[in-house]
């Protein structure tokens, strides 16, 4: 069996300007890649020689909002061949270009990027059926998003009427 | 709900163009029918849809269609303290509330480099095996009794019972126990645990030898499950597919062995693994694991008996101090007011811990931006994941086949929606 390679230098050696920044935090190595890299990083990554990141745990979507770029797309991914984890980052904002889909890669992202789309509202392109998964198909707006409410509102007073009457529109009609 | 006026069956009011690219051509043109099974049919283990395109009887596409079950947990974590919403994570999975709660913790801790003392940590594997035992007794009753083998469930259930009363005991639940803590345990193990945990290391393997002989020896289930459901060991990797699913197709992965977590590394014991990769593969390997259970138990027991120490960390910038300290010092009065109003300011960062679950891998992702809540907690179920391979599994098989593939990938609906 060949030798483990880091997986910052291999990126870097590999596709050079397509590693934004690298980061590690309690032993677990995060790599923010560009969006339009995504592709080849992930299939160098899942086939590359010492990587052989072979199986797709977990997508995850944090929102930084108000931050920008908002979103960071967290590919957790984990190698049998050498028993280690991965975290690739993808930055995303609202008005980007969709990120390419890689279910083509893993199959298994076939399900975790539409929970994306469903809970986050992070579009992806080349993804054979980009529908909602766990809320209903007429669902309005995307729920783990910071700036979406948890389902309760601000008391409207006399002090901040406007301000709470600005947030339902649909409230004169 | 619109009806034929000649045959007085409902019909359906979908539109079959929404399912283009997921059904074949075919369907689009009528050829084959389009039926749609669940959510409340009772072989889907809980609300799971089933939308089949069938050729006669054999299923050419499948798609699954979840979310009846969503509560918003991973929303709902974001506004609460870290240590408030370890009892959401109980109503994720509720065959297995002990391992939600241990990843969670897990994650808190790695992100507060908290340490965990040997008693807790033991104490966490016995009873994380005891779920792992109640969590395949119901699959295996619920899963026999999908197909055919009816008796199992009243036995299974029956014996599900005694482990529910040791959650009794040791939290005061029987299902919801928000027992674990960030840091060890919520309190110490009654004394009455030994007995309990003995008694069932006595009784239980000669029951599960019966279980063995009452459903793997069964003519008619081996018959309805062997070559069934079969996905080999590269395609069960790549769809994702964890715990005993993926073990069935001989995959030797198990992140007890693999990265051990809470102390696992110090016990002995094997992993099943199967060699086909089919529905009755996947049946032998989780009885076969509930064996290994006991015999971690088993181990566990007797480490608790020679580890009498503390139960919980006493890092008091993250854990309250006991209620009995309040009265005495003022230090213990300021931490426990800190700690219960405003809760604890953890360092910034992000954090992925997994577990082996009853149903396989079970993540917890935990960012955060140094505030007393989480910023993100995300929870890499395996149900979710496991489900989404459903398609793949149940290709061209006949639709009393479906059942038994459900039945196999052991899927809970409440960890799948979170």
């Amino acid at each position: 069996m060949s030798q483990p390679l880091d997986p910052k230098q291999a990126i870097t050696e590999a596709f050079g300007d397509a590693l934004e920044s690298a980061e590690e935090f309690r032993g677990e190595l995060t790599l923010v890649v560009k969006a339009e890299n995504i592709i080849e990083v992930a299939t160098y990554l899942r086939d590359g020689e010492g990587l052989k990141y072979n199986l797709l745990s977990d997508m995850a979507v944090i929102d930084y909002f108000p931050a920008e770029p908002r979103f960071g797309v967290c590919y957790h991914m984990y190698s049998m061949a050498f028993n280690r984890r991965l975290r690739i980052k993808v930055m995303w904002s609202d008005g980007d270009a969709p990120i390419p889909s890689v279910t083509g890669i893993w199959p298994s992202a076939n399900w975790e990027e539409r929970e994306a789309y469903d809970m986050m509202g992070i579009l992806f392109s080349g993804h054979p059926y980009l529908k909602r998964v766990l809320m209903p198909d007429d669902w309005q707006g995307f729920p783990q998003r910071k700036d979406y409410p948890l389902g309760y509102e601000t008391v409207q007073f006399s002090f901040n009427y406007d301000e709470i009457a600005k947030h339902k529109p649909f409230a004169k009609k | 709900m619109t009806v034929d006026p000649k045959t007085q069956f409902a019909v359906w009011e979908g539109n079959v163009e929404d399912l283009k690219g997921l059904v074949t051509d075919r369907a689009l043109s009528g050829e084959t029918m389009i039926l749609n099974m669940g959510p409340q049919h009772p072989s889907t283990h809980g609300v799971l849809r089933v939308i089949l395109e069938l050729d006669g009887e054999q299923v050419l596409s499948c798609i699954p269609d979840v979310g009846y079950l969503h509560t918003g947990i991973e929303k709902n974590m974001e506004y609460k303290t870290y240590e408030k919403s370890i009892v959401m994570t109980d109503r994720m999975d509720y065959l297995n509330p002990m391992g939600n709660g241990l990843v969670y913790c897990l994650a808190m801790e790695k992100l507060f480099e908290l340490d965990v003392p040997m008693r807790a940590q033991i104490a966490r594997i016995v009873l994380s095996e005891l779920t792992r035992i109640n969590s395949h007794l119901v699959w295996m009753g619920i899963g026999g009794l999908d197909l055919g083998v009816t008796s199992t469930m009243t036995y299974a259930f029956r014996e599900r019972e005694v482990l529910l009363d040791i959650f009794e005991l040791v939290s005061g639940q029987r299902m919801m126990s928000t027992y674990f803590r960030p840091g060890g345990l919520w309190r110490d193990l009654p004394d009455e645990f030994e007995a309990a945990v003995q008694n069932v290391l006595d009784t239980f393997p000669a029951k599960i030898d019966d279980y063995d002989k009452i459903i793997t020896q069964n003519p008619v289930f081996v018959d309805r499950t062997q070559g069934i459901g079969f996905i080999n060991a590269e395609d069960a990797v790549a769809y994702g597919l964890t715990g005993a699913a993926l073990r069935g197709s001989g995959v030797n992965w198990d992140i007890r062995k693999a990265m051990p977590y809470s102390s696992y590394e110090q016990f002995e014991f094997d992993v099943p693994l199967g060699q086909h990769g089919d529905v009755y593969d996947r049946f032998v390997v989780r009885i076969a694991e509930m064996r290994q259970s006991l015999r971690i138990i088993e181990q566990g027991l007797k480490r608790l008996q020679k580890e009498k120490g503390p139960f919980r960390s006493d890092n008091r910038k993250y854990v309250p101090p006991p209620r009995a300290e309040l009265g005495r010092s003022m230090e213990a009065v300021i931490h426990h007011f800190k700690l219960w109003t405003e809760g604890f300011r953890p360092p910034k960062g992000e954090v992925y811990v997994s577990i082996e679950g009853p149903r396989g891998e079970l993540g917890c992702f935990l960012a955060s931006d140094g505030s007393p809540n989480p910023m993100r907690v995300h929870f890499r179920t395996p149900s979710f994941v496991n489900l989404s391979a459903l398609e793949k599994l149940s290709k061209n098989h006949m639709i009393a086949d479906l059942v038994g593939i459900i039945g196999s990938i052991d899927i809970v609906l409440g960890d799948c929606d979170r």
